[in-house]
């Protein structure tokens, strides 16, 4: 049986992507339809019974969070979309919003429909600028055909969808920062209480979600959500965009039902293909940089929720960086921690300083200066990192170290005494820094 | 060195885009591109704040605070390669220097012609061509120094013939 | 603080395993306050927005995966809270090496030393070494303008500065600015303050921990002119620094230290030591006839007050289009130094050019203003220095004076005779209280007999009265803080506003809450050093400004009459729109 299931991913390449036309021809806005005629609740309900996981990174069930905007009594109330995908390793959101953005709308006016919101903002990150004048063709096509814009369908339900760019910060993948920097403002997360659902943007009760899981909600009031719970696992239904980069043969995104297993994703034909060159696999990263990196035991963990949690991995953004053994670990996380150091807003301190500082001990491995005092320094900063941070992106900063440190100690161990198994550290050659 | 953009340009961006505070980013994006310096001048990041009542410190925020953002002058051309993880392990160093030896210049330098300015970006979401590279809005993957030579032939206006 | 109109509920939490009942709401940070444990913090300021950022006062709460900022959480009922755990300490201890890394190591050269609140941080935590490398920043120091110093390679990034500069005086001169390890606070493009729109109020000093912004320390000139023979040295005190100064020796907010700081000039070697109140009276004899002329005459109303040196850069930056509202009356600082440099003079048999002028101010902003070219209207700088109540302090501690031993002394007359009328300048609202004691006399013939306009004082933003002087109903409001001020600068410009004066204070609560004043400044102490303001007034047998027999001497000596022709030569300005 094909392990790959096109189910939102269906339209993508088979359709022109702004076009109406194509996609109601292909069974687009059936569900906005659908939902027209139904009461909130019993959307909400679908969307609960469909156990759909928010797609955004933290796997937040998205029909509790729909039914907590629902009991908000404030209005008026905002739909955001993040589409600020910005996981190193992650391409999804870009496949949909490039191929298939009249879905991501669609699903964007349903929830509107729920929350008897006027209007909705989708946040794109500033590096997809070609992409966000082709999404809001999308939105003038869809208004031009009465599916958006007011009176949609004839109905009294009116929804203004409006495109909002980012400027190059990763840190706005997480909510609050994303919702200053719709404000015109520097993305740095936003106190917390209050939280987002009753003040969010402008002040106002928000729901955010992420691109994928949008572009859920039309197929599961599509094809019901017993279908959907049918495919995927029992607690993870449906399906996952999964990007695949690195080392692997067949580079790129697909959909897989959850359930396939990591080993699947990685050689099966149909998927990765296996490695694209001669080596052999050594360990792969998921979930983007913030995510944990996974081993060889682990492969035959199926790629779901709970399964991956059980065994120390996540879901995250759907990134599987695959890495062969021609990758040093102490490299690949000195990479990893400049890319945290260069996103970090820089206002808490455990994220400003520690991440810093984590860098340099890192660095004192691939030289050889580190000694065993260096672990425990190691140990301090990955705990206060992943305790005491601000927002997400410093709590998990220090996620693929503490994976890599359990899994490839023996690596880490061989750089106290000189020696990089991999032939990377070492070598005379200047490895060169970042900016 | 605000060079060849006119008030009246910038003053036509902003109306283009409204008034409204969060349109900030979306104009000074474009004022940068406008600038043909890949930069944000001083004197219109004021202008910005006075239009949209904002103070200056509020934008001066905004451009420090976001990557693709400068407020100093950069090249026409903004080369940015990706540093992340996926394009890292895909051998960028070597993208890196294909660039750095077909334009005389290290990473971080602008061409002395002002045409080109060599940086690093986080990831742009090309990882499946990685290691990537990103010019403008166009990307370019999987490059031998054959393509970067006629990549940046292609944008200095001059064509190469293959061997 | 959250409050709310309703009688809050009660929640009990457990915190170190003692049971604490706080409103619910309460943050964890203040329960546990409650409960006798002091959770340490760095970015938090009690009259501030929670930030959570410096994230030192992490707890632990139980069935929390992830530790949890005190300043900014409320209690959950029944929640069992940790504040003092091995992975806590462990966690704090991490964040203070973490600072200090990227912090310079002078301490002993820095003036916050001994009243830092990292340094003193490090050293309840007793860190003795730092695991991790430092950074040098190496930062440019900025010392171009009179008033205000950033060092920005002692910013600990708290952003208590930005809110105070943004929000409460809504200057926006400075704001948070790049990011990860480059964040931290700048003006637009790395601008000098000069160049910005600062009016130099110096709040942002006032509430940051460290030594990252000082005043621009004065004492060395002074010492110097202090040890030149060849000078005549005298100095004026503020209002405000007499309920202030007490706290930099320890002694209680509120204390009025009046006698032992005059005391204590004395000992430190001025000539002669002089009073800003006389001068404040003499304000109110010139800024009352003002307001009465422009009422009579049909002149622009309503009528501001000019007393604010903050406040005077803040309306030439910013509004420069309704100066004409502005008092053209000079502060009482400039008056002073005006008279002392041709009155005293004459008076005194000394020649001007070997007058010293130092004033001891509650403010930065003086600072600048001393330094203003309209500023010498005696032929010379009317006033040569200005120090800060903190300045003075540290002048004392230096000379060695044990100021609790000192008895208490009085002003030198005639430039140090003044009423309670004057004393009041240093609160918000006080100079329409006092003006409104003079004018009502003026206006009336008739002597009032209840001189507390209670209306117009406190700490409230903005404050509106009516007063009946004898059928004339003359409309007043008050407001201290710029963006408090602002609301009433847009009123006047949307013609929404049919005030005849109104009084306006830079700084919070007034000159009482400088930006000169002793550090540490909270409103529950603005509010001890209001109540010590009113009990000097209190006791003061002359409370109205026309009553001061040095002013009406001053009057028939020397000026001549009100609003005349030396008055107009000395004690009253020109301002200017100034760009930024």
């Amino acid at each position: 049986m094909s392990k790959v299931m096109p189910l939102i991913s269906k339209n993508c390449g088979q359709i022109r992507p702004t076009s109406v036309e194509d996609y109601v021809k292909a069974g687009g806005y059936a569900a906005l339809k659908k939902a027209l005629g139904m009461k909130p609740l019993e959307i909400i309900e679908e969307i609960k019974k469909a156990r759909l996981m928010g797609r955004g990174g933290a796997g937040y069930p998205a029909g509790a969070k729909w039914q907590q905007m629902y009991e908000i009594e404030h209005t008026p109330k905002y739909i955001v979309c993040n589409a600020d995908e910005g996981e190193p390793g992650t391409f999804k959101d870009k496949l949909l919003l490039e191929q298939d953005p009249l879905k991501v709308i669609e699903g964007m006016t349903i929830a509107g429909y729920v929350f008897n919101s006027h209007d909705g903002y989708i946040y794109i990150r500033g590096e997809y600028a070609a992409i966000q004048k082709l999404f809001q063709e999308a939105i003038d096509n869809a208004v031009q055909a009465g599916y958006l814009g007011d009176n949609i369908l004839g109905s009294k339900y009116s929804f203004h969808l409006h495109v909002m760019t980012g400027a190059g910060a990763y840190v706005c993948g997480e909510n609050s920062a994303m919702l200053n920097s719709i404000e015109g403002k520097a993305g740095r997360p936003r106190v917390k209480p209050p939280h987002l659902a009753e003040v969010g943007l402008f002040q106002k009760p928000t729901l955010v979600n992420n691109v994928e899981s949008f572009a859920n909600v039309p197929v599961i009031l599509d094809i019901g959500a017993e279908k959907y719970l049918s495919i995927g696992t029992a607690e993870s239904g449906g399906t996952k965009l999964v990007c695949l980069s690195g080392h692997v043969a067949k580079p790129g995104v697909y959909e897989v039902p959850f359930g396939v297993t990591l080993r699947d994703i990685i050689f099966d034909e149909e998927i990765g293909g296996g490695m694209s060159g001669h080596r052999k696999l050594k360990f792969y990263h998921l979930g983007g940089q913030s995510g944990p990196c996974g081993f060889l035991p682990q492969l035959d963990t199926e790629y779901c929720y709970k399964a991956l949690r059980a065994n120390g991995l996540s879901v995250g953004s759907g990134a599987v960086v695959v890495l062969d053994e021609s990758v040093c670990v102490i490299d690949y996380l000195k990479c990893v921690t400049e890319f945290f150091i260069h996103e970090s807003c820089g206002k808490c301190t455990p994220c400003r300083e520690g991440n810093k500082q984590l860098y340099l001990i890192l660095d004192k491995f691939s030289q050889g200066t580190a000694t065993q005092d260096d672990y425990r320094q190691l140990e301090r900063l990955s705990n206060l990192l992943a305790k005491v941070s601000f927002c997400g992106l410093g709590q998990a900063a220090a996620t693929a170290l503490n994976t890599c440190l359990k899994n490839l100690r023996a690596e880490f161990d061989a750089h106290l005494s000189g020696q990089c198994p991999a032939g990377v550290c070492f070598t005379n050659q200047e490895t060169e820094s970042g900016e | 060195m605000s060079g060849e953009l006119k008030k009246e340009q910038v003053l036509k961006i902003i109306k283009s885009k409204g008034k409204e505070k969060e349109q900030l980013l979306a104009i000074l994006l474009e004022i940068q591109q406008a600038s043909g310096q890949n930069y944000v001048d001083k004197k219109w990041a004021r202008l910005v704040a006075d239009e949209l009542g904002l103070p200056l410190t509020k934008v001066y925020d905004a451009l420090t605070f976001y990557a693709m953002f400068s407020t100093e002058p950069r090249g026409k051309y903004i080369i940015e390669i990706c540093q992340s993880a996926p394009c890292h392990v895909m051998n960028k160093a070597a993208l890196v220097q294909m660039f750095e030896k077909q334009l005389g210049i290290k990473m971080g330098e602008t061409t002395p012609d002002g045409l080109f300015t060599l940086q690093y970006s986080a990831c742009f979401g090309a990882c499946d061509l990685a290691p990537a590279v990103k010019i403008g809005e166009k990307v370019y993957g999987k490059l031998t120094a054959q393509k970067v030579a006629e990549i940046i032939a292609n944008y200095r206006g001059v064509s190469v013939c293959p061997k | 603080m959250q409050k709310t109109g309703k009688a809050a509920k009660k929640v009990t939490v457990s915190i170190d395993g003692r049971p604490v009942t706080v409103p619910e709401g309460t943050t964890i940070l203040e329960a546990a306050r409650q409960a006798g444990v002091k959770i340490p913090t760095l970015c938090h300021h009690t009259d501030l927005k929670p930030r959570a950022t410096c994230r030192l006062c992490v707890v632990e709460v139980k069935g929390q995966r992830r530790f949890q900022t005190a300043c900014n959480t409320p209690v959950a009922d029944g929640s069992e809270i940790l504040t003092n755990s091995k992975a806590i300490r462990e966690a704090r201890k991490t964040i203070l090496e973490l600072l200090l890394a990227d912090h310079p190591q002078d301490c002993l050269k820095c003036v916050r030393n001994q009243n830092c609140e990292l340094q003193k941080l490090a050293n309840e935590y007793q860190i003795r070494e730092v695991a991790f490398e430092r950074s040098e920043k190496d930062l440019p120091l900025e010392n171009t303008n009179p008033s205000i110093v950033r060092d920005m390679n002692k910013c600990v990034k708290c952003g208590r500065c930005v809110e105070v500069c943004q929000e409460v005086q809504q200057v926006a001169a400075i704001n948070t600015a790049n990011r990860s390890v480059d964040f931290g606070v700048s003006t637009a493009y790395g601008e000098s303050l000069a160049d910005s729109p600062c009016v130099y109020c110096g709040q942002c000093i006032a509430v940051c921990p460290v030594g990252a912004l000082t005043e621009k320390d004065d004492t060395a000139r002074v010492w110097e002119a202090l040890d030149n023979p060849e000078l005549h040295v005298v100095v004026q005190t503020a209002p405000a620094v007499r309920v202030a100064l007490g706290e930099e020796f320890g002694w209680a907010p509120g204390t009025i230290s009046t006698g032992k700081m005059v005391a204590a000039l004395r000992r430190l070697g001025f000539a002669k030591v002089f009073d800003t109140n006389f001068t404040a009276d003499l304000t109110i004899i010139e800024e009352g006839n003002e307001l009465l002329q422009r009422i009579k005459e049909g002149g622009v109303l309503p009528m501001i007050t000019s007393c604010s040196p903050g406040w005077i850069n803040y309306i030439e930056k910013f509004y420069p289009e309704l100066l004409p509202h502005v008092s053209t009356c000079k502060s009482p600082q400039q008056m002073f130094g005006a008279l002392a440099k041709t009155y005293y003079p004459e008076k005194a048999g000394i020649p001007a050019e070997k007058i010293f002028v130092v004033s001891i101010m509650p403010c930065t902003a003086k600072k600048y203003e001393c330094t203003r070219p309209e500023m010498q209207s005696s032929g010379y700088q009317d006033v040569d220095v200005v120090l800060t109540t903190r300045e003075l302090a540290r002048m004392i501690k230096q000379a060695g004076i044990d100021v609790e031993a000192l008895s208490e002394e009085e002003y030198d007359a005639p430039l140090g005779i003044s009423t309670g009328a004057a004393v009041i300048f240093g609160a918000s609202g006080g100079v329409m209280e006092a003006a409104l004691r003079t004018v009502y006399e003026v206006v009336t013939g008739q002597e009032l007999k209840d001189v507390d306009f209670k209306e117009v004082r406190g700490l409230t933003g903005i404050k509106e009265a009516t007063v009946d002087l004898a059928g004339t109903k003359v409309k007043i409001a008050v407001a201290n803080g710029l963006a408090n001020a602002k609301v009433l600068l847009e009123k006047i410009k949307a013609g929404q506003c049919a005030y005849h004066f109104i009084e306006i204070m830079c700084c919070p609560g007034g000159c009482i809450g400088g930006g000169g004043q002793p550090l540490g400044t909270t409103v529950a102490i603005k509010e001890k050093r209001l109540e010590a303001t009113y009990d000097i007034d209190r006791g003061l047998k002359l409370r109205k400004s026309h009553e001061n027999p040095a002013v009406k001497t001053l009057y028939e000596e020397f000026l001549e009459k009100p609003l005349g022709h030396k008055s107009h030569e000395l004690l009253h300005t020109v301002y200017s729109k100034r760009k930024y």
